[in-house]
């Protein structure tokens, strides 16, 4: 065993008060992906680079690459896990499925989880907005125009 | 039809929405290794030793392996096995292999990565394709191919050139040159190996399952059976994940070492040194035209920097040869190629495999033709479509042919021809061509390309397929041609995919070739199973229509047993009667047509591209909501490619190997995009389908330089078109110097004696050879 310092947290994810015991070193995408298996949270770049692990802190998009989990204790953590209410999908789950925003699907919990905090706060973005909000998101399928038609359908919905 | 051609969900849009999906690196298996790749630090050296005594005694480290336990070389083409998954001899590029630990953790494994000894003899590197082609100053750098550091050299002629120019009023020649890029998969690649009975299991982000197997069947000295390899959830492929990799056979091999599983997730810096991208080429072309712009030859040249390894760099080079003749009516055609071996990560297939760089310097070429003639670009392609059910000069049989109708799309719906007249404003058109799967497969076989079968029990109908979904809809389409056969929907078909052990042939995620193969495999069990539940009913005294699909299916059950199909596909025997012809066939091809709105600023030198208008013949969009994500992501990955997006090296090193610095297009750079779907209706597509995951790229690049040299009136005869490039290209232009930014000279090329090859007689059947 290395001698590594380990901290004892309660992370609040998803509405889920979870205990853990972590290297104090470790970001956030790792600890939500291997020590509490929330594997939907993906990981491009390690570096801050590319959106693709952004997770929601206290609703606000944040990249878990560049967190410590120390520093969030008491604080609302979203992962795409928590974005379906039970088995009902987001409606923005529902348009990324029904105009094909979703290629591979690899950037796209980062994706939803931005413009969930965007129609949060702008029920009405306009494309611009939209464009401005998700513009450190990286996707490399889609050529982002079916996601911008799912946030204004998703949007329209939502209203 | 009920299913085919509705705008329908993906059959896994709901996985990948919610996160569920589980790619390669979400996989976690109890008792799982680390694995890290100890990679060289120089473009070209000898290994003089290795050693690994201090990182086997690091604790939590399992294995430490070299090239001794995996010497075996590999490599996508037979012709072509020149990789080690880990190097002992002799490295080639900055990032080859060497070394592997297995460890408890990841850290560890790193650590024991750091504490492995290598003794180098630095050689002097490669770093160009004028480099590759002098004497080198130490040794080659791979001891086969040649003269010099050359690995390929085609010489090729079709018909009467000579004639042909010398028909010609006007003959012009100009030279380009396309810069490398990388495929920038959102995912890195990832695989995990289990060695459990004997038998090795691989979990990888692959797009072609199958050649993953027959290398490591290779490498491990393992017979296929011993083997499976599933494609796990893929985060994007482009090409960047069709040769087989280091890490899948280095995990594999760790895997029967310490008999646990190993995992192994490439770093975004190792992503963009395992490369496998756009090759850089540069490109020479003659062109003789009448007076009315009829095109009477054409003599071709290309070089391309192939980097360290052979990937797919001989079909590469072919490709950068071969399709020009689909597109236009080119009475004779000469196509002279080389690739080169450089110190650099290996070149190979992305999106358009070898036919982008090419397809830029035709148009932009055929472009310039028409001004120096003065007539309308548009105009002189048009008068040489090729035109459809015809053989090309070079043997190419083209079938369904869209291409007048997406040109009047793009043309009508941009006001090409009534187009703003402002400072810096100015539109381009180009038109492109691409491959509906390659004619032949890889390594030399007659067996099927594709096979689907179907089982259907109590109502559940399964459909088994090796062809891999990577994004671009390959399961929904195999699960909308079995529904549409059976009465069904999408998503009443569960399907089992790329996976070696239950799955039935396909040869993968690659040259565009799954909707058409893997769909016409899919058509033909999905009939036999309906014809099978039609005589069941009809036995019964019913009709299908009159009785619901559990009760067809209990019936036929009762009838003749166990329920199950299968279909399979192998293209027809079209290649033409010459050594190469084997590049370039395709049982169809698809059609684009693009026009470029951009504003550019002469002072800054950059270009805004405020709307892309593209057509695109897909022969039948079996869901028109996908092939329009095709083309928009096409679309997309060609302005990256035209105006930003480089794989360029210094000293060996790759200059900006993070996605921050390696620029691609962001939410702010991409411009709306007008797509106009085309169906021709192919004779032998499933339901007349064919590709559109490639083709819509190609026109893009070209398009952009020609709405450049229309806003700004100098032609930018190099990819990408950077705001440095077009300020120089400014500056030369009020200087009175020849408005252009490219490259000036071609090199001499040892190519050999030009095989001449007779084009096929005018009344050539399009049926198979």
């Amino acid at each position: 065993m290395r001698d590594v310092e380990r901290v004892v947290l309660i992370l609040d994810v998803n509405g889920e008060a979870r205990q853990l015991l972590v290297p104090s070193h470790k970001t956030l995408l790792e600890v939500l992906r291997e020590d509490m298996q929330l594997t939907g949270t993906k990981h491009g770049c390690e570096l801050g680079e590319c959106g693709t692990c952004t997770v929601l802190i206290d609703g606000k998009p944040q990249l878990s690459c560049l967190l410590l989990p120390i520093q969030l204790e008491g604080r609302a953590i979203t992962t795409i896990e928590g974005m379906a209410n039970g088995s009902d999908l987001h409606p923005l789950q529902v348009a990324f499925a029904e105009l094909g925003a979703a290629q591979c699907g690899y950037c796209t919990p980062g994706i939803l989880l931005a413009a969930r905090s965007l129609l949060e706060e702008n029920p009405r973005p306009t494309r611009d907005e939209i464009r401005e909000a998700l513009a450190g998101n990286l996707c490399r399928c889609t050529g982002y125009t079916k996601i911008l038609q799912a946030v204004e359908l998703a949007a329209e919905r939502l209203r | 039809m009920r299913v085919v051609g509705k705008p329908l969900p993906k059959v896994d849009a709901a996985a990948k929405v919610t996160g569920r999906a589980l790619y390669a690196d979400d996989i976690a298996l109890p008792r799982t290794l680390h694995c890290k790749i100890l990679r060289s630090p120089h473009p070209h050296a000898r290994i003089l030793s290795i050693d690994t005594a201090a990182a086997k005694r690091i604790p939590g480290v399992l294995a430490v392996i070299t090239g001794l336990d995996l010497p075996i070389k590999f490599g996508i083409l037979p012709v072509t096995q020149d990789e080690r998954a880990l190097e002992h001899e002799k490295v080639r590029y900055v990032g080859d292999p060497i070394a592997a630990v297995a460890a408890t953790e990841e850290e560890i494994a790193a650590a024991a990565c750091d504490a492995i000894e290598v003794e180098y003899e630095v050689l002097e590197p490669v770093m160009s394709i004028e480099a590759a082609l002098q004497t080198p100053k130490d040794e080659r750098i791979q001891d086969y191919g040649g003269p010099n550091n050359v690995h390929k050299l085609v010489a090729l002629e079709f018909g009467d050139v000579e004639g042909g120019f010398s028909r010609a009023d006007h003959v012009r020649e100009d030279v380009f040159f396309f810069q490398g890029n990388t495929h920038l998969p959102m995912e890195q690649h990832s695989a995990i190996a289990t060695y459990v009975d004997g038998k090795v299991t691989l979990w990888s982000s692959t797009q072609v399952v199958h050649y993953v197997h027959r290398a490591l069947s290779k490498v491990l000295e393992l017979p296929m059976h011993r083997i499976r390899v599933i494609g796990a959830a893929h985060g994007g492929g482009f090409g960047g994940k069709t040769d087989p990799f280091a890490h899948e056979i280095i995990v594999s091999k760790l895997a029967m070492i310490t008999g646990r599983p190993v995992k192994c997730t490439l770093t975004r810096e190792e992503v963009f040194y395992a490369h496998r991208g756009r090759h850089p080429v540069l490109m020479w072309v003659r062109t003789g035209v009448t007076r009315d712009g009829r095109i009477t030859a054409m003599h071709f040249r290309s070089a391309l920097d192939g980097g360290a390894y052979g990937s797919y760099g001989v079909a590469s080079t072919f490709y950068t040869g071969a399709l020009q003749t689909v597109t236009y009516d080119i009475p004779a055609y000469r196509f002279e190629g080389c690739r080169v071996f450089t110190n650099k990560p290996p070149c190979g297939p992305k999106r358009g495999h070898g036919t982008p760089q090419p397809r830029f310097a035709l148009e932009l070429h055929l472009e310039k033709i028409a001004h120096d003639i003065g007539l309308d670009p548009v105009e002189l392609k048009r008068r040489n479509f090729v035109q459809p059910n015809t053989r090309t000069v070079n043997w190419l049989r083209v079938t369904s042919c869209g291409l007048e109708e997406c040109t009047d799309r793009v043309i009508n719906a941009s006001r090409f021809h009534d187009r703003e007249r402002r400072p810096g404003h100015g539109m381009g058109f180009a038109i492109s061509s691409y491959l509906s799967g390659a004619g032949t497969a890889i390594y030399w076989n007659d067996m099927p390309h594709s096979e689907v079968q179907i089982k259907v029990d109590r109502g559940g109908v399964t459909a088994y397929c090796g062809a891999m979904e990577i994004g671009q809809g390959s399961d929904s389409v195999l699960a909308t041609i079995v529904a549409e056969e059976l009465g069904l929907q999408p998503s009443d078909i569960r399907l089992v995919t790329a996976d070696t052990d239950t799955t039935p042939i396909d040869l993968g995620s690659y040259s565009s070739r799954v909707t058409f193969m893997a769909g016409n495999a899919a058509l033909e069990a999905a009939r036999k199973m309906r014809a099978l539940l039609v005589e069941a009913v009809e036995a019964s005294g019913r009709r299908i229509d009159d009785v619901t699909f559990e009760e067809a299916s209990m019936l036929a059950e009762a009838r003749f047993g166990t329920l199950t199909t299968a279909g399979s596909y192998t293209p027809p025997k079209i290649a033409g009667p010459y050594k190469g012809s084997g590049v370039g066939p395709s049982p169809a091809y698809s059609y684009s047509a693009c026009v470029v709105d951009v504003d550019a600023d002469a002072r800054t030198g950059l270009i805004r591209v405020n709307k892309v208008w593209i057509a695109h013949d897909v022969g039948r969009a079996i869901n028109p909501l996908l092939v329009e994500g095709q083309v928009e992501g096409s679309v997309y990955m060609g302005l990256g490619e035209a105006l930003m997006e480089e794989q360029a090296f210094r000293k060996g090193l790759h200059k900006w190997p993070s996605m921050l610095e390696y620029k691609s297009p962001t939410f702010l750079d991409m411009p709306e995009i007008e797509t106009f779907i085309v169906e021709t209706i192919d004779p032998e597509g499933p339901y007349g389908a064919k590709e559109a995951g490639q083709g819509p790229l190609l026109p893009v690049p070209p398009a952009v330089c020609a709405a450049v040299h229309d806003a700004l009136g100098v032609w930018i005869d190099e990819i990408p078109v950077t705001p440095e490039k077009v300020v120089e290209a400014v500056r030369r232009k009020e200087k009175g110097e020849p408005a252009r930014y490219g490259p000036q000279r071609f090199p001499p090329i040892p190519y050999p004696p030009t095989i001449k090859v007779e084009p096929p007689p005018k009344d050539a059947a399009i049926t198979a050879i």
